[in-house]
């Protein structure tokens, strides 16, 4: 019912373009992360789904209604702010009821309304506080709950838990996901926070200088990243992004003259050509059998329990590479580790366009 | 060690404390004293003063210099006392200070939160508004005045302390609402808020310190306005510092000090009561303005 469609939409600030013609169809119940650093213009890009800004070219429609000139109020939208926005004069139940007044809604309804959502957002005895009173992981409760008592047929929200700390937002996170899942209502968010992005959303965009890097499913974009900066962004520790000249034949890419690997598929196009290859440091593995056709010098070790992470560099070249290895490893900083990984799990990219390559 | 420590600076406090208390009393005695000797001989018959003894205790304890400066003192021509002129301050000052306080609001409001082309060379021209002394404007607020057909009326006072106020009210909330989340701005709109439900619901809600801020400084200035009441009101409409004035400097028969001091008294009392209603929050509000805009 509620689908959204960005049909080529911009957005300029006078001379400065912020977005450039953005595609995208998000369906039905469907929650979509917009991912990004700061600075690419994903806020913006939700601010105009929610009608806050004006876009400069394109359309936007909800649900088969294009809303391009409509006031906010009149997208069937809600929308959840990164400080909260709660109304620091009013109680909680007034913070709830205050969009529904406007619109003119029976008291009995809005009372109704408001009851529902605090016993959803189990934030039932707070109601006659004012938000000061309220504790951060309560007053996203609330904030949430304003959405919730409109009930929209999208929800767009805007960086929710970064004002969070770290416990706090994981299990908020898993709440907003449950909420979602349970009401079923199209959801846009945005976040610079990719762990955030991977878990939330059943598709992601990867927004970067106004442009769309990359659409597709949290697996698709760790498997298949379009882009270097994808490749970059999405994973943690992030991938190891490294300069490499491909074989005369095309079967291999070498970093270095004792440092290689073998492709999964030989690229005779790109024969003696630059390239940037990309090895994600959970795929690499300490290979003891000396066939390894590649090895780092240690330079540092960081212990992190469930795993270790190893940061070492090649033999001849600058180039920092980092390894993640399960469970805890004993290895010592100057220590040589031969390297091997699954040619499948191999990224390639075209170091001028930083497009990959396959 | 860190309780010794603690115990020495509590005693040299103390000390200090003492002294700083000793300084501030005088000083405030200091301040004081004219302010004491209004009242000591706004109290006395007028042979106490005349008698030569300005700074003692009265002999005779009298109101009658209070009752005559507010009810049958000769201003002017007419035996009215200031009364008459005291209502007329009231009935310009208040429309006055509400006036200009909402305009104020509402164009800070504007300039913050519905930013517009141009909108900082506007404020800047709106904060020339303060620079401009008084005389300059005369002239051409007589013609105004004239024009409007509001010459020699309250109202006529009123739009010209509006005129003049609007830099300051306008550059204090302003100043204000920077600070003021724009989010909560953003939430109310996609609540359906329309502007002036926001400005009165969102914003004016949180706007008690600046409120009072500019209700201090308007009244404060438009209550002692001398040269606009005395250049563009009537004789029905003029306000108490013009009245104190042809009270205290009229030419003819005895000067009647104690009258004068009582006269002089009651038009500073309003600002006062205000100040001390308000003033707690007055620095509050300069602050909240000042530090985070």
């Amino acid at each position: 019912m509620a689908e959204i469609h960005l049909n080529k939409v911009c957005k300029s600030y006078g001379d400065v373009d912020v977005l450039f013609g953005i595609d995208w169809t998000i369906f039905d119940g469907e929650f979509v992360v917009i991912v990004g650093p700061s600075g690419c213009g994903k806020s913006t890009l939700l601010r105009t789904i929610a009608g806050l800004e004006k876009i400069t070219q394109g359309e936007i429609s909800i649900g088969n209604r294009v809303v391009n000139d409509l006031e906010p109020a009149e997208r069937d939208i809600a929308m959840v702010f990164q400080n909260y926005a709660l109304y620091p004069h009013m109680s909680v139940y007034d913070n709830m009821a205050y969009g529904l007044k406007i619109r003119g809604l029976e008291k009995d309804e809005i009372e109704r309304r408001v009851n529902h959502a605090a016993d959803t957002l189990e934030i039932r005895d707070y109601l006659d506080r004012s938000p000061r009173q309220l504790s951060g992981g309560q007053r996203q409760r609330v904030a949430m709950g304003r959405a919730i008592v409109r009930e929209p047929s999208v929800f767009l929200f805007d960086e929710p838990l970064s004002n969070l700390d770290a416990k706090l937002r994981v299990q908020m996170r898993l709440e907003i996901k449950n909420l979602q899942q349970r009401l079923g209502i199209t959801s846009v968010y945005v976040t610079h926070d990719q762990v955030e992005a991977m878990t939330l959303g059943h598709r992601l965009m990867v927004l970067n200088g106004g442009y769309v890097e990359q659409l597709g499913t949290p697996i698709e974009l760790y498997e298949k990243p379009a882009t270097e900066f994808v490749a970059g962004f999405i994973g943690s520790p992030s991938m190891n992004l490294l300069k490499a000249k491909i074989s005369g034949d095309g079967t291999k890419a070498e970093f270095s003259d004792h440092n290689s690997l073998y492709l999964a598929s030989a690229l005779p196009s790109q024969a003696n050509r630059q390239v940037t290859i990309g090895l994600r440091p959970e795929h690499l593995m300490v290979n003891k059998t000396s066939q390894a056709n590649m090895s780092i010098k240690v330079n540092a070790v960081e212990h992190l329990g469930a795993d270790t992470l190893a940061h070492g560099e090649f033999e001849g070249c600058d180039e920092i590479v980092t390894l993640r290895l399960h469970g805890i490893v004993m290895i010592n900083q100057g220590d040589i580790l031969p390297l091997e990984i699954d040619p499948d799990k191999v990224h390639i990219f075209d170091t001028e366009t930083g497009k990959r390559l396959e | 060690m860190a309780v010794a420590s603690v115990e020495t600076s509590i005693r040299t406090g103390s000390m200090t404390r003492v002294f700083l208390y000793l300084v501030l009393i005088l000083f405030s005695l200091f301040y004081l004293l004219p302010f004491v000797v209004m009242v000591l001989n706004s109290l006395k018959p007028l042979s106490e003063i005349t008698g030569g003894n300005m700074m003692a205790l009265p002999e005779v304890w009298t109101v009658e210099p209070w009752i005559s400066a507010w009810a049958t003192a000769q201003i002017g021509i007419e035996p009215t006392g200031l009364s008459p002129y005291f209502w007329n301050s009231i009935k310009m000052v208040v429309p006055a200070v509400a006036i200009s306080t909402m305009l104020g609001a509402l164009n800070g409001y504007v300039l913050t939160k519905w930013r517009f082309r141009g909108d900082t060379i506007f404020f800047g021209l709106m904060l020339f508004a303060c620079f401009i002394p008084f005389q300059i404007v005369l002239i051409p607020m007589a013609r105004v005045l004239g024009l409007t057909g509001l010459a020699g009326s309250t109202p006529g006072l009123v739009l010209v302390h509006v005129v003049y106020g609007l830099g300051f009210t306008t550059l204090y909330f302003r100043n204000y609402y920077m600070a003021f989340p724009t989010e909560l701005v953003r939430a109310a709109q996609i609540d359906g808020a329309g502007f002036f439900n926001i400005f009165w619901r969102i914003l004016l809600p949180s706007s008690g310190p600046i409120i009072v801020v500019s209700v201090i400084w308007q009244f404060t200035n438009i209550w002692n306005d001398f040269l606009f009441g005395a250049s563009f009101a009537d004789l029905d409409s003029q306000p108490m510092t013009v009245a104190l004035n042809n009270l205290v400097s009229s030419s003819t028969g005895v000067k009647e000090y104690n009258v004068h001091f009582a006269g002089a008294i009651i038009a500073a009392l309003p600002t006062l009561v205000v100040y001390i209603v308000a003033g707690r929050y007055f620095v509050r509000g300069l602050m909240a303005g000042s530090v985070k805009g």
